[in-house]
C-alpha cells in the first residue's frame, strides 16, 4: 500500500478497500518507525492529521471525494498551516504557530488531502543538502550517511522513504530537482507563476515556485492539478484557465524534439551520472524522440547571477524578522538596535547570515549598478538563451545534478562546492521556466552503494502538461520510479 | 548682502480609501490599536501584496488635476530600512520610475505690506504611491514601547515640488493649494490634526541673484499651515545667521518645536541610511492606459481653473470673485447652490464673501456647517431683488436666520427646496416686521407728513440745495420706519417737490 500510486490509493479509497484513517495511520507508523533516524519531518501533530482523515472518510462517505480526498501528503515547512508551527528550518521562527494558511495548503484541504506533518528543509530554503536547518540534516533514504539534496530534502526523503504518498516542496534555484534527483523521485518545479506563492514563506520572491515531490510523473500530475491555480492574493500569479495536468500523459512521444545543451554535459559532470543520462537519452531514441544539439551559451553565468539576485532579495525578505511581532527575540538587550542584533544574530544560521550579508553588499549604494543591475540583465540573456532554444526542440533534457547523493559534511565548508550543485537547475528559474527531475538509473559510488540518478527535462513556459507527458511515458517502459531504498520495508 | 531663500515641499497625502493600499485591511482612523492590522499589515511569514486600484485612481486624479504626465509604466520599489513601526523592515514605495510626473500648479499669494497679491507657478517634479508605516506608542504600558500597525499600509500619495518657493507666504499659499485641490479632486480628506496631510519642507538659503542652490535642511512634519509660516521664517533667519556669522549650513533634517518656535536638527546627513532600493519582486510594474486616464477623467469633477473661468463667463463675475469662490469647494458649491435657488449671481457671491464668510470665521464654522444654507440664502437674496425688503433689513433676517437655524438646515448638502426656504425667510420678515413699504397710498401719506413737518427744508431746495433732497428722503425713510420703499420714496417726493 505504502508503494501505490496516488492513483490507486484513490481507487482503493473510493472503494472502501481501506479509509483514509487506516492509510493515514500505516503512514504515521512508518514515520514513528523510521523519522527519528532519518529526521524528514519536523512537525508532527498526529491529533489534527486524523482529524484530516476523519473529515476525508466523512468527504469519501458523503460521496463528495476527488482524486486526492483522504491521501496523506507532507508538506514543506515553508508554508503556513494555521494552527501548526511553521518553521521554515529555522530557529528565527521555531516557535512560531501560523495563524492563517497558505494558498497551497487550502487547496490541499479543500481537495480532502491529509496533511502528515510538515517537511524537514534548509533555514529559509538556502542550500543543497538540508544541512543548514537547525533542527539537523536530513538522511538520504538510499545512503544514511549521505545527504537528501536540499533545500526540500525532508519532503524527498519522506517520499522516497514511503512516509508520504506525496509532498510539496519549494524550488528557488533546484531545491525540488536536487533533492529529487538525490533520492530517485519524481519533481517538477512549475512555471513561475502557476502555483500561488501566498503563505509561501519567502526567500527570493522572483524565483520561488511550489510544486510536486512524488513517485512518478503521473502522481505529480493530480498533484499539480490540486496546486495549480490563480490566487488574486498573489500579484505574480497568472490568472489563466484551470488545466487537468493528466490530459496528455498517454500521448506517445513520435517527433518529439529533445534538446540537448552541451553545457550541460561539459566539465563538472560526474562520469558515471553522464553514462546515466546517456542510457536515459537513449532510451528516448527508442521512444521516437528526435535529438538536437542546442546551446545555452550562458549557463555559466547562471550560477553567479543567481546568487547577486537571491541573495538581493532574501536580504530584504527577510527583514521581517526582527524579534518586534513574532519569532525569536533575544532574552537580554539593552536598547532597541541591541534586540534587533542580538535577535537575529541568534536566530539565523551560518548560510542565511551569508546571504543577507551579500544580498545587503550588492543594493548598496555604488554597487547596485554593477551587480544588481547588471546580474538583472544578464538574467534577461539567460532566459534569451532558452527562447532561442526551444525554436529548435520540444523539451531540453540533461543532468538534473551533477552528481549523485555526496557525503553528509563533506561540502558544508565550501560554499561555492554546494552552490554548484545548481549549475543544470538555476538557469530555469533565472528564466521562469518549468523544470522536473525523474528518475533515470543508479550510479556506483566509490563505496559500493547505488545512488539515484536524476534526468531533467525542462519544458516551455505552460509547458507542463507535455513535460509531465514525456517523464509518463519514460516510466512506462523504465522501472527506476519504483525503486525503493532497501531496508525500509 | 541680500538674501533669498529657496523653498521645495514634499507632501504626504493619506489617500481616502476604504482599504490599506496593498490589502484589504481598513484605513479608519481612531480605532483600538492593531484591530486594523491583517495579516499583510503585521507582515507575517508568507504574505503578499496585492496593489489597491482605487489608490491608483486616486494618483491619476492627482495628476489629471496638475496637468502632469502619468507614466504608462511606473515601478514599486522597496525603501529598506529597520524601525519597529515597519513590520517588513522596508517600505514599499516608488522610486525611479514614480505614477506621477512632472505638472504644475498655479497659487495665489496674498497681497503682504506694500507687496500686492499676484499668481504664481509651482511645478510639480513628481507623485509617487507609498504605504504609511504604523505608530510606536510610548508610555502606554510602563517602561515599555508599543506598535500600533493600524496606519500601516495606509496608502499615501507623497507630492514632490521644485525648489520654486521664495518666501513662507508662497510656501504656504502653495500648500493651502494643494490642501484644498487634493480635497476638491477627493482623494484626500485634508485632516492635519490626524495627519491626513503632512509637508515636510526645504529651505535653504543664498545671496540673491546668485543660481547655486545653498545647502538645505529640510523641516520634516509640519500638520498646520501657521507652523508651517513660522518654521520657515525661524529656520531661513537662523540659516542667514548662521552664514553671516562666518558658518556653514549642514544638510539635516530638523524638527519645529511650536512651544519655542524653533527648529532643532535630529538628525545630520552623516547619518542618513542606505535604503538599498530595489523593485519589489512582489508586485508587478503598474500600467495606466490611455483608457484608464480616460475612464478617471471622466469621474473627475470640474476643477477649480475651469470653474473659474466658468464663473466669470457664465455669471459675469469678477476674476477676483470668482478665484476667490473657487478657492475651496465647498465654498463654490454653496455659490452655486445659492444661484440655482434663485439668486442673482453678483449679490450671491457678494454675500457669500462677506457677511456669510464674516460669520463663519468669527464663529470658526466650515461653510458645510453654515446655520444659513445656501437655498436659504438664495430665498433671502430672492426677497431682496423682488423688493419684498431692503438690503439693510436682510441683514436682519440673515441674523435672525443664523442665531435661531431652522431644523431642517442640516447641511448645504441637504437637499433643501424653495417651497420651505421662501416660507421661512418669509416668516422672519413678517415676525419682523421688516416688509418694506411699497404700497403708493401709505408712502404718499407718509411723505406728505414730513414735508408739514420740513417746511424750512423744503425752502432750502427750493432755493437750490440739492443735499436738501437727501435730508428729506432720510426724513420719510425714518419715518416708515426703513421699511418705505426707497425708490418709491425717491420717486414720490421728486414729483410732490416738482423737480
Amino acid at each position: 500500500m505504502i508503494n501505490s500510486s496516488l492513483k490507486t490509493l484513490g481507487q482503493m479509497l473510493a472503494k472502501k478497500e481501506v479509509s483514509s484513517v487506516e492509510l493515514t495511520q500505516a503512514f504515521l507508523n512508518r514515520i514513528d518507525t523510521f523519522n527519528p533516524e532519518i529526521n524528514a519531518y519536523i512537525g508532527l501533530d498526529q491529533q489534527k492529521t486524523l482529524a484530516q482523515a476523519q473529515a476525508a472518510d466523512a468527504m469519501i462517505a458523503a460521496g463528495n471525494a476527488g482524486p486526492l480526498t483522504g491521501i496523506p501528503i507532507a508538506q514543506k515547512d515553508i508554508f503556513c498551516a494555521s494552527g501548526w508551527t511553521t518553521t521554515c528550518g529555522s530557529k528565527m521562527l521555531a516557535n512560531f504557530v501560523a495563524p492563517y494558511d497558505a494558498q497551497v495548503i487550502t487547496q490541499f484541504d479543500a481537495a480532502g488531502a491529509v496533511n502528515l506533518g510538515k517537511t524537514n528543509m534548509d533555514e529559509f530554503a538556502m542550500g543543497s543538502s538540508n544541512e543548514t536547518s537547525y533542527f539537523g540534516g536530513v538522511k538520504n533514504p538510499w545512503d544514511f550517511t549521505r545527504v537528501p539534496g536540499g533545500s526540500s530534502g525532508g519532503s524527498a526523503a519522506a517520499v522516497s522513504a514511503r512516509l508520504c504518498a506525496a509532498a510539496t516542496g519549494t524550488d528557488t534555484g533546484g531545491s525540488i530537482r536536487q533533492p529529487a534527483s538525490l533520492c530517485g523521485l519524481t519533481g517538477l518545479k512549475p512555471t513561475y507563476g502557476v502555483v500561488s506563492r501566498y503563505g509561501m514563506i519567502a526567500f527570493a520572491s522572483s524565483l520561488d515556485q511550489a510544486g510536486p515531490m512524488a513517485k512518478s510523473a503521473e502522481d505529480c500530475a493530480l498533484m499539480m492539478n490540486v496546486m495549480a491555480g490563480f490566487d488574486e492574493r498573489d500579484s505574480t500569479s497568472l490568472d489563466r484557465e484551470k488545466e487537468d495536468y493528466t490530459r496528455d500523459l498517454n500521448k506517445p512521444l513520435q517527433g518529439l524534439r529533445v534538446g540537448l545543451p552541451k553545457e550541460f554535459f561539459a566539465e563538472g559532470l560526474d562520469t558515471n551520472v553522464g553514462k546515466v543520462i546517456e542510457t536515459a537519452i537513449a532510451e528516448y531514441k527508442k521512444l521516437g524522440a528526435e535529438i538536437v544539439e542546442i546551446s545555452l551559451p550562458n549557463t555559466g553565468l547562471s550560477i553567479p547571477v543567481y546568487y547577486v539576485l537571491a541573495p538581493a532579495e532574501a536580504s530584504s525578505n527577510l527583514s521581517r524578522y526582527d524579534g518586534v511581532r513574532y519569532g525569536h527575540r533575544a532574552a537580554e538587550y539593552t536598547d532597541l538596535m541591541d534586540m534587533y542584533c542580538k535577535s537575529r544574530a541568534e536566530g539565523f544560521g551560518a548560510e542565511v547570515k551569508r546571504r543577507i550579508l551579500i544580498g545587503t553588499y550588492v543594493l548598496s549604494a555604488g554597487y547596485y549598478d554593477a551587480y544588481y543591475l547588471k546580474a538583472q540583465q544578464i538574467r534577461r540573456l539567460i532566459a534569451q538563451d532558452f527562447e532561442e532554444a526551444f525554436k529548435h526542440c520540444d523539451v531540453i533534457m540533461g543532468p538534473a545534478a551533477p552528481s549523485t547523493a555526496f557525503k553528509a559534511g563533506e561540502k558544508v565548508d565550501d560554499p561555492v562546492a554546494m552552490y554548484l550543485q545548481d549549475i543544470y537547475t538555476i538557469s530555469t528559474n533565472l528564466a521562469g521556466l518549468p523544470g522536473m527531475s525523474i528518475p533515470a538509473g543508479f550510479s556506483t559510488g566509490s563505496d559500493g552503494k547505488a545512488l539515484p540518478v536524476g534526468l531533467q527535462i525542462i519544458g516551455n513556459y505552460f509547458d507542463e502538461a507535455r513535460m509531465l507527458n514525456v517523464a509518463h511515458q519514460y516510466q512506462q517502459v523504465t522501472d527506476w520510479h519504483t525503486r525503493m531504498p532497501e531496508g525500509l520495508a | 548682502m541680500e538674501w533669498e531663500v529657496v523653498i521645495g515641499l514634499e507632501t504626504h497625502t493619506q489617500l481616502q480609501t476604504k482599504t490599506k493600499i496593498f490589502s484589504g485591511a481598513s484605513t479608519a482612523f481612531g480605532s483600538e490599536p492593531n484591530t486594523q492590522a491583517c495579516e499583510v499589515s503585521i507582515a507575517l511569514p508568507g504574505v503578499l501584496p496585492v496593489l489597491n486600484k482605487e489608490a491608483v485612481n486616486c494618483a491619476i486624479k492627482f495628476g489629471l488635476a496638475v496637468n502632469a504626465e502619468i507614466a504608462p509604466r511606473s515601478v514599486f520599489a522597496r525603501k529598506n530600512y529597520f524601525y519597529p513601526d515597519l513590520p517588513k523592515g522596508y517600505q514599499i514605495s516608488q522610486y525611479e520610475l514614480p505614477v506621477v510626473g512632472k505638472g504644475s500648479v498655479t497659487i495665489q499669494v496674498p497681497a503682504a505690506g506694500k507687496t500686492p497679491a499676484y499668481e504664481k507657478v509651482i511645478n510639480i517634479t513628481r507623485a509617487h504611491l507609498e504605504e504609511d508605516a504604523g505608530k510606536s506608542v510610548h508610555g502606554a504600558v510602563e517602561g515599555m514601547s508599543g506598535i500600533d500597525l493600524n496606519r500601516a499600509g495606509t496608502p499615501l500619495l507623497e507630492i514632490v515640488t521644485e525648489p520654486d518657493m521664495r518666501s513662507a507666504a508662497e510656501a504656504v499659499a502653495y500648500a493651502k493649494k494643494l490642501h484644498e485641490l487634493v480635497q476638491w479632486i477627493g482623494i484626500c480628506d485634508g485632516n492635519m490634526q490626524e495627519g491626513s496631510f503632512r509637508c515636510d519642507v526645504n529651505v535653504s538659503v543664498r545671496p540673491k541673484g546668485t543660481d547655486k542652490l545653498g545647502t538645505r535642511r529640510e523641516i520634516k512634519n509640519l500638520n498646520s499651515f501657521k507652523f508651517m509660516q513660522q518654521a520657515i521664517e525661524f529656520e531661513t533667519r537662523w540659516q542667514i545667521e548662521t552664514l553671516e556669522d562666518g558658518g556653514t549650513i549642514q544638510q539635516a533634517t530638523v524638527l519645529f518645536n511650536p512651544d519655542t518656535g524653533e527648529t532643532r536638527a535630529m538628525r545630520s546627513k552623516e547619518e542618513a541610511n542606505d535604503y538599498r532600493y530595489f523593485p519589489d519582486p512582489d508586485l508587478l510594474p503598474l500600467e495606466v492606459t490611455a483608457a484608464d486616464k480616460a475612464r478617471v477623467r471622466a469621474e473627475m469633477p470640474e476643477l477649480p481653473e475651469a470653474m473659474k473661468a466658468r464663473f466669470e463667463s457664465e455669471y459675469g463675475l469678477t476674476a477676483y470673485d470668482a478665484a476667490t469662490l473657487t478657492a475651496s469647494r465647498d465654498v463654490a458649491d454653496y455659490f452655486v447652490a445659492a444661484v440655482k435657488a434663485g439668486a442673482d449671481a453678483k449679490p450671491a457671491a457678494n454675500w457669500v464673501m462677506g457677511a456669510v464668510s464674516a460669520k463663519l470665521n468669527a464663529e470658526e464654522k466650515a461653510i458645510t456647517e453654515s446655520p444659513v444654507n445656501p437655498e436659504l440664502l438664495g430665498s433671502l437674496l430672492t426677497r431682496i431683488a423682488d423688493g419684498s425688503i431692503s438690503n439693510n433689513a436682510a441683514k436682519v433676517v440673515f441674523e435672525k436666520l443664523w442665531t435661531t437655524p431652522d431644523s431642517r438646515v442640516k447641511s448645504v448638502n441637504a437637499q433643501g427646496g424653495l417651497d420651505w426656504t421662501l416660507e421661512v425667510v418669509d416668516q422672519v420678515i413678517l415676525d419682523e416686521g421688516l416688509k418694506q413699504v411699497s404700497d403708493t397710498g401709505a408712502i404718499e401719506a407718509i411723505i406728505d407728513e414730513v414735508l408739514a413737518a420740513n417746511a424750512a427744508m423744503v425752502e432750502e431746495f427750493k432755493a437750490g440745495k440739492e443735499k436738501a433732497f437727501n435730508a428729506l428722503v432720510g426724513q420719510a425713510m425714518k419715518a416708515s420706519k426703513g421699511k418705505a420703499n426707497p425708490a418709491q420714496v425717491n420717486e414720490m417726493l421728486k414729483k410732490k417737490l416738482g423737480a
